[in-house]
């Protein structure tokens, strides 16, 4: 059976510097896998590959087993990868609402249409609140982004990320900066997902990645170090020393 | 007009005084747009005032032409920074719309206040007579004024280009360009850089309009026609890069000259289809980055 | 997972109201279009005035199409004006057609035709790259025009522009009322279509683009399309106004691509507010008032004062009056137990 997502010898320079290093990964459907590493490790610019933000400098992406390395973000997008960002990417200006009808509505062409109201979109409506129920989110439907204190606005991104009915859905820190209450939201969430859909989540969280994580793979320098279950990479000695290591300083 | 070799020279000598024009005025607009990434519209309106302030000194006040250029490049680009640090500043952060609009209403004010001081017609100036007349050159003679232009701006030039290459401020500003935010967390002082970047390419917009008014001409109009022709040399020299600015310079200026011998009816085109062509391939301008 | 309407919590049912209810007109809105109805008796003798506010409303809510909801900035708007304008011109003084419906449909087919291939190839760009590019096309059009000045006249005008009597029966007054009420109906039909524009879903991804484009890229959203629509809907509703332009004068330069008529769109926009309909409304007024108030004593007072204006604006009130309407609205609105 073809995997959901995978990526063979991906790789990526900027001038002399090598961010991604001859990367081979892949996602099965309904894959729970998690990506570590150590910060600049390149786990981020390996979502920004994936999805299209950048283009490699060799190697190739496949989705369900068709090549889309030459396809730009958007059509990825639309052939069924979606991410949340590190960093919010949300329409701030606009109301909880409108930022994940936009998501469904992309989704389902009734953008297109430029005559009939949005509010006539009756299904896109009914959707978007489903999506927002699902995250806790109905209360604030009517309250601009730039509003929202910011645990909630990373609850939004991984609405709109959901709104996209992805097969692949790539998580970049989900749970970073959501105060200890709420990110158990989170990861009711993320259990809750449609087991069809492969999910890649990076996390810093050890207790989030091996609550929610099948199989891991620790990023190093842009190259893998290794992958495996959970238990195998918690026994490894070089993941350990490179990563696990942080964590004991840190205490 | 038929292109023989003499045509071609005189092409190439034109040009070349002409791009020197471009190139001192264009200068400091691109250094700013690229350290701080402030559109600077009112940049056509310092380079008038230059012009108007050299016509009042040599005309009124009896100041010689040569040190009316320096007088005006000291007085302009000062007042330059009293702009700066009182309206400019405040929109380092806005869009890019903000800052257009503010230049735009800035530059609207300058015209509308030399229009009314000198009138909206174009104006003159009597250069000291030892810039005036031809220059032998063997085979053939070039007008004095165009060849002193292109001295000021070789000497300009080579001046630039060793701040730039060869001191500690040229390599600040060639870092905070690169990248603002590394710079400034290594301890460099990105707005006082900008500062006294923008005072300097304000100055030099003085005196390139001050030189501007034998070879083009002065009028209030000026203001807004030729700050299209600067922006279209930075655009296409790409932002923040002095090599750039030059080769724009060169490229628009002897293209634009070859345009208006060739073709006196429609001249007027080759400087934007070149501009565009360029712009089309490389959005960044031929020197500018991502 | 539906829900089905019997169902719907209370902050479903707030949400749904809210969306469903967004583009019902208000009375409001009538406002704008009430005094425009009013100065027609209070102002008989300022009509030929009165057109000129609403052809510069019609081509100010062209570019608040793009600039305030989609958030390009471009400084060529005035090159679709002028493609408008002498579209009708050129009809009428070299081919002797003058009627003025058909006219209007023709300047926005060529202006139209215009924005979709320069939109094409334009907006790939942003920033100074798009500033300049825009700019310089407005020019090239305007070095073309005055190239072929045997044609198109040149920087003199057209020669012997004619326009026919509207539907063949309303012959145009000295004290053009009915060029008046000819401007206010195309503009209210064509601020109608706008309306419904922007409160439809493609206007939801045109703010979405605004607000965040890169978002947009990551939803799926063909973008470039997106914006490329917009803008030759844009460049559309400016030929019309410059096609008015021509019929309302019955005369037209090349005066028309001046970078003048494009800045002073965009300072109609920013004194009124951008992204907002109305905006286009206020700015409008107060623009066309103030240029003819001022430059009674000088065109050089006018010029210094609209600068002066557009700083202040800028500065202190960057939203434009509905901005600052909202504001005091929500200063009202506070002091509440």
């Amino acid at each position: 059976m073809t995997a959901a997502l995978e990526i063979r010898g991906l790789h990526k320079s900027f001038g002399a510097l090598a961010v991604t290093r001859d990367v081979n990964l892949t996602l099965e459907r309904g894959a729970r896998h998690a990506l570590i590493g150590p910060n600049g490790a390149g786990k981020t610019t390996l979502v920004n590959l994936i999805t299209g933000v950048l283009q490699p400098s060799a190697g190739h992406v496949l989705l369900e087993g068709e090549d889309i390395t030459r396809l730009p973000q958007a059509r990825r997008t639309r052939r069924g990868i979606a991410r949340t960002f590190q960093i919010n990417q949300l329409f701030r200006g606009l109301t909880v609402l409108e930022n994940v009808y936009l998501a469904v509505a992309e989704r389902t062409g009734a953008c297109n249409q430029l005559w009939r109201p949005a509010g006539a979109e009756r299904a896109v409506i009914e959707e978007a609140l489903a999506h927002l129920d699902s995250l806790r989110l109905a209360d604030d439907a009517l309250r601009l982004v730039r509003e929202l204190p910011y645990g909630r606005l990373r609850l939004v991104e991984i609405a709109i990320a959901l709104a996209l009915r992805p097969k692949v859905l790539l998580l970049d820190e989900p749970a970073a900066g959501v105060p200890s209450s709420e990110s158990h939201l989170i990861l009711d969430v993320i259990a809750g997902l449609d087991p069809d859909i492969a999910i890649l989540i990076i996390e810093h969280d050890m207790d989030v990645v091996f609550r929610v994580a099948k199989r891991i793979t620790v990023l190093v320098q842009g190259a893998v170090l290794t992958d495996g279950t959970p238990a195998e990479i918690v026994a490894d000695e070089r993941v350990r020393a490179v990563y696990l290591g942080e964590e004991a300083h840190h205490g | 007009m038929s292109l023989n070799l003499n045509t071609i020279i005189s092409i190439l000598f034109d040009g070349l005084a002409y791009a020197m024009f471009l190139f001192i005025v264009s200068v400091g607009l691109s250094v700013t747009m690229g350290l701080m990434g402030f559109v600077n519209l009112a940049h056509g309106a310092f380079a008038m005032a230059g012009g108007y302030l050299v016509l009042t000194l040599t005309r009124s006040w009896g100041v010689p032409f040569l040190p009316s250029l320096v007088i005006v490049f000291l007085v302009v680009g000062a007042v330059s920074v009293i702009f700066e640090r009182t309206l400019y500043a405040r929109l380092y952060r806005a869009t890019e719309l903000d800052q257009v609009l503010l230049t735009i209403g800035l530059a609207f004010m300058a015209i509308a206040g030399f229009t009314y001081f000198y009138g909206p017609s174009p104006q003159s100036i009597r250069l000291p007579s030892y810039l005036t007349g031809q220059i032998e050159g063997g085979f053939r003679s070039f007008p004095t004024y165009r060849v002193f232009i292109i001295a000021v701006g070789v000497v300009l030039i080579a001046a630039l280009w060793y701040v730039f290459e060869r001191t500690n401020i040229g390599a600040k500003i060639r870092a905070a360009v690169d990248n603002r935010r590394m710079a400034q967390s290594i301890g460099i002082d990105v707005d006082r850089l900008f500062t006294l970047t923008f005072g300097i390419g304000s100055g030099l917009a003085a005196l390139g309009g001050g030189l501007a008014i034998q070879l083009v001409g002065l009028s209030p109009s000026f203001a807004l026609i030729y700050l299209v022709f600067f922006l279209l040399v930075v655009a296409v020299g790409g932002l923040g890069s002095f090599k750039g600015t030059l080769v724009a310079a060169l490229i628009l200026g002897i293209f634009d000259t070859a345009g208006k011998y060739l073709y006196a009816d429609a001249g007027g085109f080759f400087i934007y289809a070149i501009a565009m062509a360029i712009l089309l391939i490389r959005p960044a301008g031929l020197y500018g980055r991502e | 997972m539906a829900v089905s309407d019997a169902s719907l919590a209370p902050a479903h049912a707030r949400a749904v109201t809210w969306l469903t209810t967004r583009h019902h007109w208000r009375w409001a809105e009538a406002l704008p279009w009430l005094i425009a109805i009013a100065a027609y008796f209070v102002f008989p003798d300022r009509m030929t005035f009165g057109s000129q506010v609403l052809i510069m409303v019609l081509f100010a809510l062209s570019l608040d199409l793009i600039l305030g909801y989609a958030g390009i900035v471009t400084l060529g708007q005035a090159a679709f004006f002028g493609l408008g304008a002498y579209t009708v011109g050129l009809l009428s003084a070299r081919l002797g057609y003058g009627e003025p419906i058909s006219g209007l449909f023709a300047a926005a087919a060529v202006a139209a035709v215009a924005g979709f291939l320069s939109g094409l190839v334009l907006l790939r760009y942003r920033g100074l790259a798009l500033l300049v590019l825009t700019l310089s096309t407005t020019i090239l059009l305007q070095e073309v025009g005055n190239l072929f000045k045997d044609f198109t006249g040149g920087y003199d005008g057209i020669p012997g522009i004619t326009i026919w009597p509207l539907f063949g029966v309303f012959d145009y007054d000295l004290y053009g009322h009915t060029n008046y009420i000819y401007c206010g109906v195309v503009l209210f039909v064509l601020f109608y279509v706008v309306r419904r524009i922007v409160y439809s879903p493609f206007g939801e991804a045109l703010a979405g683009i605004r607000e965040n484009v890169n978002r947009m890229h990551a939803i799926g959203s063909p973008v470039r399309w997106r914006l490329v629509i917009v803008y030759t809907i844009a460049a559309a509703i400016s030929g019309v106004s410059g096609a008015l332009f021509t019929q309302t004068n019955a005369y037209a330069t090349l005066g028309v691509f001046d970078f003048d008529r494009s800045a002073g769109v965009m300072i109609i926009l920013i004194l009124g507010g951008t992204g907002r309909l109305y905006g286009a409304f206020a700015g409008g007024v107060i623009y066309m008032l103030l240029e003819d108030y001022l430059s009674k004593a000088s065109p050089e007072f006018w010029q210094f004062g609209i600068g002066f204006v557009l700083v202040l604006v800028v500065l202190f009130a960057r939203r434009g009056l509905f901005g600052l309407v909202e504001d005091f609205g929500g200063r009202l609105r506070k002091p509440k137990p």
